[in-house]
């Protein structure tokens, strides 16, 4: 099964990859009043693979003044933190690489490691414009994962797991079946003194911004420092292109740009599925049952067969594509904040919003039981 | 919450333009009553597959109207770029009339045009007594080779205007013995 789950998270990555650069291109375009690409495939559908079989075809050139390990390593190593980032993530109710019970904690820590590569990057091509890149980008990922992290922390500590796949199973009607939950109940807004049960109601009334309301706060918090994460507009000033022409890779041209480029869109979709994950029901399906039209378990399936694993990944994979649809539209919409615009936004709005945050949230669990 | 209200304006005005998206802007000519009210969709021109209409005298290509040609060579002599290159054989006897009917007496072995050099000033075409060269509203004809910008309107093969030159160089050597003997004659008789 974690081999299966590993093969389709692979596969899924890539696909969804895929459809993004194409729905970037087509979504500027569409708010720019063009057409986007339309030459290649049906309405321009297979320019992205199309881009990608150019960028393989081309040099890999690697400058002579450049620290050649750490120049030819970097690609490789933000790839590796990235897609190492997806092992924890569950596609499906029996679905996932691997389900660690810290899972949380392991995907924090690993993405960070992303921090490493690019300042290799940047380093390694003895370039300027690559070195203030990649400056700018750790200086903005490590101040990020701050509100990031009291956003995820705040979901940690609602649902009392580190288990991305625990957290998932608290978020619908199939809650008893995780093990270990078996005689858990879900409560409207998690408070047990409404008196509304929504353990066999599940859709979106079991989300976790619905558990408890001030985690549409730190959605809200984590969706912003998400995009700093992964370096998007409008806090895309790592690889500003109209000052610093594209940060960190700007030395970087064939497989390893294509690698860097891959990573880049991974990282939005990881980020995406985190947030859906932990805010937004995970897999579960949005539609809640409704006395006799049993809506929530006709859209959950069998959660051990076929059906639960095709409801599963549906729900997530749309969940997640309308985040990524939010990401490209705040990408074409807003303009690249300044470097002290950057830090106020960090430091002085979002670290102590996130940090009240988890102060609600504790004194929240504390109603929920 | 100034910034809130600028950024959800902000969102409103791509989201509009994305949701408009489908619309396209119907390829009406500026003189049409409609042509500035298309202000939604995309304004992209697929340029192959549409284009935008060109007036009807519109004055792109250069084509010459070989039949109407009289061979007077004003066109070239006009062009301030030197694109029209003209060579004329003398035809022994009037060949027939342009369709306003002016005598021709030219033939025009070389009647080319070099659009690469062209500059479109028209200045050819109000000189032409016969009004043969006229600009078509025709503006897409990029060539890969260079050389295929270059024009040809004659309607003589090489050969044809080999005959030709000869035919006229007979008819002037004839011309010339006759005088010759009429003179001789005159000579015996004076």
């Amino acid at each position: 099964m974690p081999l299966l789950a590993f093969v389709l998270a692979v596969g899924l990555m890539l696909l969804i990859v895929i459809v993004v650069v194409y729905a970037e291109r087509k979504v500027a375009a569409f708010m720019q009043d063009r057409v986007g690409p339309t030459e290649a495939g049906p309405h321009g559908t297979l320019q992205p693979l199309l881009d990608v079989l150019k960028l393989l075809q081309k040099e890999d050139i690697i400058p002579a003044a450049a620290d050649k390990k750490l120049f030819a390593i970097a690609p490789i190593m933000i790839f590796a933190a990235v897609f190492a980032g997806f092992a924890v993530i569950p596609l499906a109710p029996t679905l996932v690489p691997a389900g660690i019970g810290i899972g949380v904690f392991y995907l924090l820590a690993i993405i960070s490691l992303d921090v490493v590569g690019l300042l290799m990057a940047g380093w390694g091509s003895n370039n300027k414009y690559a070195m203030l890149g990649a400056m700018r980008s750790v200086a903005q990922i490590v101040s990020y994962e701050i509100p990031a992290g009291l956003a995820i922390l705040s979901v940690v500590m609602i649902c009392q797991s580190l288990d991305f796949q625990e957290i998932s199973y608290q978020q619908g009607v199939l809650i008893n079946y995780f093990p270990g939950l078996e005689y858990e109940l879900n409560w409207l807004f998690g408070i047990e003194a409404l008196g509304i049960n929504t353990t066999y109601v599940g859709g979106f009334f079991t989300w976790n911004i619905f558990r408890a309301p001030v985690m549409l706060v730190a959605f809200v918090i984590y969706f912003i420092a998400s995009l700093a994460e992964c370096n998007r507009a409008p806090f895309d000033i790592p690889e500003a292109e109209s000052e610093l022409v594209a940060g960190f890779h700007v030395e970087y041209s064939g497989f390893r740009f294509a690698t860097f480029f891959l990573a880049e869109y991974a990282m939005m979709v990881l980020v995406c599925l985190v947030a859906v994950i932990l805010f937004l029901g995970s897999w579960n399906t949005p539609l809640p049952n409704f006395g006799p039209l049993a809506l929530a378990n006709l859209t959950t399936g069998n959660p051990g067969g076929i059906t639960g694993i095709f409801w599963g990944a549906f729900w997530l994979i749309s969940k997640t594509l309308v985040l990524l649809f939010l990401q490209l539209w705040a990408r074409w919409t807003y303009p690249r904040l300044r470097v002290d615009q950057l830090m106020h936004l960090c430091w002085k709005v979002l670290t102590p919003a996130a940090l009240a945050v988890v102060l609600v949230a504790g004194v929240w669990r504390l109603l929920m039981v | 919450m100034a910034v809130v209200k600028s950024l959800v304006s902000g969102a409103r005005l791509t989201m509009r333009h994305f949701l408009k998206a489908g619309k396209r802007r119907s390829s009406e000519y500026v003189s049409d009553e409609s042509y500035f009210d298309q202000k939604e969709g995309a304004v992209t021109l697929c340029y192959p597959y549409e284009a935008l209409p060109v007036p009807d005298n519109g004055r792109y290509r250069l084509h010459n109207e070989i039949d109407d040609c009289i061979v007077c060579d004003l066109c070239a002599k006009i062009c301030p770029v030197n694109c029209i290159t003209i060579e004329s054989v003398k035809a022994t006897e009037e060949i027939g009339s342009t369709s306003d009917g002016t005598k021709k007496r030219l033939y025009a072995p070389v009647f080319d045009i070099d659009m690469a050099k062209c500059c479109y000033c028209g200045l050819c075409t109000t000189v032409c007594p016969t009004d043969c060269l006229t600009m078509t509203p025709v503006y897409d004809f990029s060539e890969v080779d260079i050389k295929n910008m270059v024009y040809h309107f004659t309607n003589l093969t090489p050969e044809q205007a080999e005959e030709k030159k000869q035919l006229f160089e007979k008819q002037q050597e004839e011309m010339a013995a006759a005088k010759a003997a009429a003179l001789a004659a005159r000579k015996k008789q004076g």
